[in-house]
């Protein structure tokens, strides 16, 4: 792989992996939110996987086709067993609308290039300058969780939060270590087992996933 | 070959491209027209249909509106003859069109502007009720789709350093590697967004309704008949398969002339539609699987058109 091409193609993944947190803004069926979750599970491993090919790592491959099983099939699956009951459900009415959260997106991804400056100016390296694509999609994952109202668009908006994470840790630093991995991705993953059953049993006393319902304590 | 014949042939290339996209835009709907027919089920005219329209508007009689003022014959005019000379000047067959230098971006947009504009007024200047409720839609998209449009073209230059379309599309071909960039992809994802509320297509206009709740284009021509009529769709015609073309060119450039020889301008012509047909194909089957937005949904489609623009912007000073 020339250098350019692995430029260009780090570059192009990195970049959709911002676009899927984007859209998942945009995109209000639970379901479509869900698969926009998968294609960027899927683009994340791509960028570990170009990245281990440049490196010759072959522990990063290994967290690659991990990272491909973690997050771009078995937790969508999962949540989508959440919603499967009614596939029709949708977020209705997030507190801020959906033209205002693109708008939105669109300055937090201003903002993590003008505080990333510093970071990427000791990595100076092709995959060091696209960090800034990395805390967009994580800013936005936080933006998701303080703005939606449903529980599984929560839950995405903290997965998104990880794989913005994770997509800094693989361009700044190469990935961490296959076991600290290994941990990270359990914790999500059993994170995820917690929440969906939290979910399933949100909506089997509130007959929807709606947070805002919860205001009483009973035991 | 001497400066004088190099003129002349650019003279030459340019007149083709108006020809071509006023021939080819008609042809083009009816293609359209007969693609989406096919997967209905449907025979559908013949393609050469908005031809005969045309031919038969223009046998009638002329018939205006008793309050209108001279904005109403005016417009359609004005309409075809903006995007008659921004066709002329648009690097669509050659890269090195007569008045190339003057092909800029923003000259493009705000050509196109102008007849949109006077169009608007038009709707508004016979004084019905649907005329206003058109042009007001219309403006209403025309002025979403502005900054989305804006940011797109900053998107677009940054590579060649340049808003002049030919240096954009000589930029790209000079780089071909340039137009799988993320920078790249997403500003012409945004265009084409653009391209299609602003030339009234499916999700944003249905161009084939007269339905009172939903029409927009529609509505703003309603009170045209005759000549006026064919003039604002040849107009119309022309205005997509022009936006279509420099779109085409900003995806995949080549094929197109860039130097000043007869026969290259001929390649370029015939390359030209072929890429024009294939994208209008494509936007016809995505149109059969389409509904139209509901009128308050719009900004939401546009304001993920400036998004996704203003992540090109970023991504552009991101990946060098």
């Amino acid at each position: 792989m020339s250098a350019s091409t692995y430029a260009s193609v780090l570059g192009l993944t990195a970049a959709v992996v911002l676009l899927c947190a984007v859209v998942t803004l945009w995109r209000r069926t639970l379901r479509a939110i869900i698969r926009v979750l998968a294609v960027q599970g899927l683009a994340l491993a791509c960028v570990a996987m170009v990245v281990g090919l440049r490196r010759h790592d072959t522990g990063l491959i290994v967290v690659a086709v991990l990272v491909l099983a973690a997050k771009a099939i078995v937790v969508p699956m999962l949540i989508t067993r959440v919603v499967r009951h009614d596939p029709a459900s949708r977020e209705t009415q997030p507190l801020v609308n959906v033209p205002a959260s693109l708008v939105a997106a669109g300055a937090l991804t201003i903002l993590a290039f003008a505080v990333t400056r510093s970071v990427t100016a000791l990595v100076p390296t092709p995959a060091g300058r696209l960090i800034p694509l990395g805390l967009a999609a994580m800013l936005v994952g936080f933006f998701a969780l303080v703005t939606r109202r449903k529980a599984v668009s929560q839950i995405v908006g903290i997965l998104l939060v990880d794989n913005g994470v994770a997509l800094v840790a693989f361009l700044a630093t190469a990935g961490v270590p296959l076991i600290v991995e290994l941990g990270a991705s359990l914790d999500v993953l059993l994170a995820v087992v917690v929440l969906q059953v939290l979910a399933a049993r949100l909506r089997s006393l509130l007959g929807s996933f709606d947070l805002d319902r919860l205001t009483e304590l009973h035991d | 070959m001497n400066a004088g014949s190099h003129t002349v042939v650019a003279v030459i290339a340019s007149c083709s491209q108006v020809v071509a996209v006023a021939v080819g835009g008609l042809v083009l709907i009816g293609l359209m027209r007969k693609v989406r027919a096919h997967l209905e089920g449907r025979v559908g005219a013949p393609i050469l249909q908005p031809m005969f329209d045309v031919r038969k508007l223009f046998r009638k009689e002329r018939l205006r509106p008793d309050q209108a003022t001279w904005i109403f014959p005016l417009a359609p005019v004005v309409l075809v003859a903006t995007v008659a000379v921004a066709a002329a000047i648009t690097p669509l067959v050659t890269t090195g069109p007569a008045l190339s230098t003057g092909s800029d971006f923003f000259a493009l947009v705000y050509l196109l502007l102008v007849g949109s504009t006077l169009l608007a007024l038009a709707g508004m200047d016979a004084g019905t009720a649907f005329g206003g409720m058109g042009s007001s839609r219309a403006v209403t998209i025309g002025a979403l789709a502005e900054p989305a449009l804006l940011v797109t073209i900053l998107a677009l230059s940054a590579t060649a350093h340049s808003s002049n379309l030919p240096a954009i599309v000589r930029a790209t071909l000079a780089d071909p590697g340039s137009v799988a960039t993320p920078q790249r992809l997403f500003a012409l994802g945004a265009l084409l967004v653009v391209i299609v509320a602003e030339s009234g297509r499916l999700p944003v206009d249905n161009p084939a309704t007269h339905l009172e709740l939903t029409m927009v284009h529609e509505a703003m021509i309603l009170e045209y008949a005759g000549p006026d009529l064919a003039f604002v769709t040849v107009g119309e015609a022309m205005r997509l398969t022009l936006l279509l073309g420099v779109f085409v060119n900003l995806v995949a450039p080549w094929g197109i002339a860039t130097t000043t020889n007869v026969a290259a301008v001929a390649v370029g012509l015939v390359t030209l539609v072929a890429k024009v047909a294939v994208v209008g194909l494509a936007l016809a089957v995505f149109e059969v699987f389409t509904a139209k937005l509901r009128l308050f949904r719009l900004p939401e489609l546009l304001a993920g058109a400036f998004v996704l623009a203003l992540l090109g912007v970023v991504s552009g000073l991101v990946v060098k």
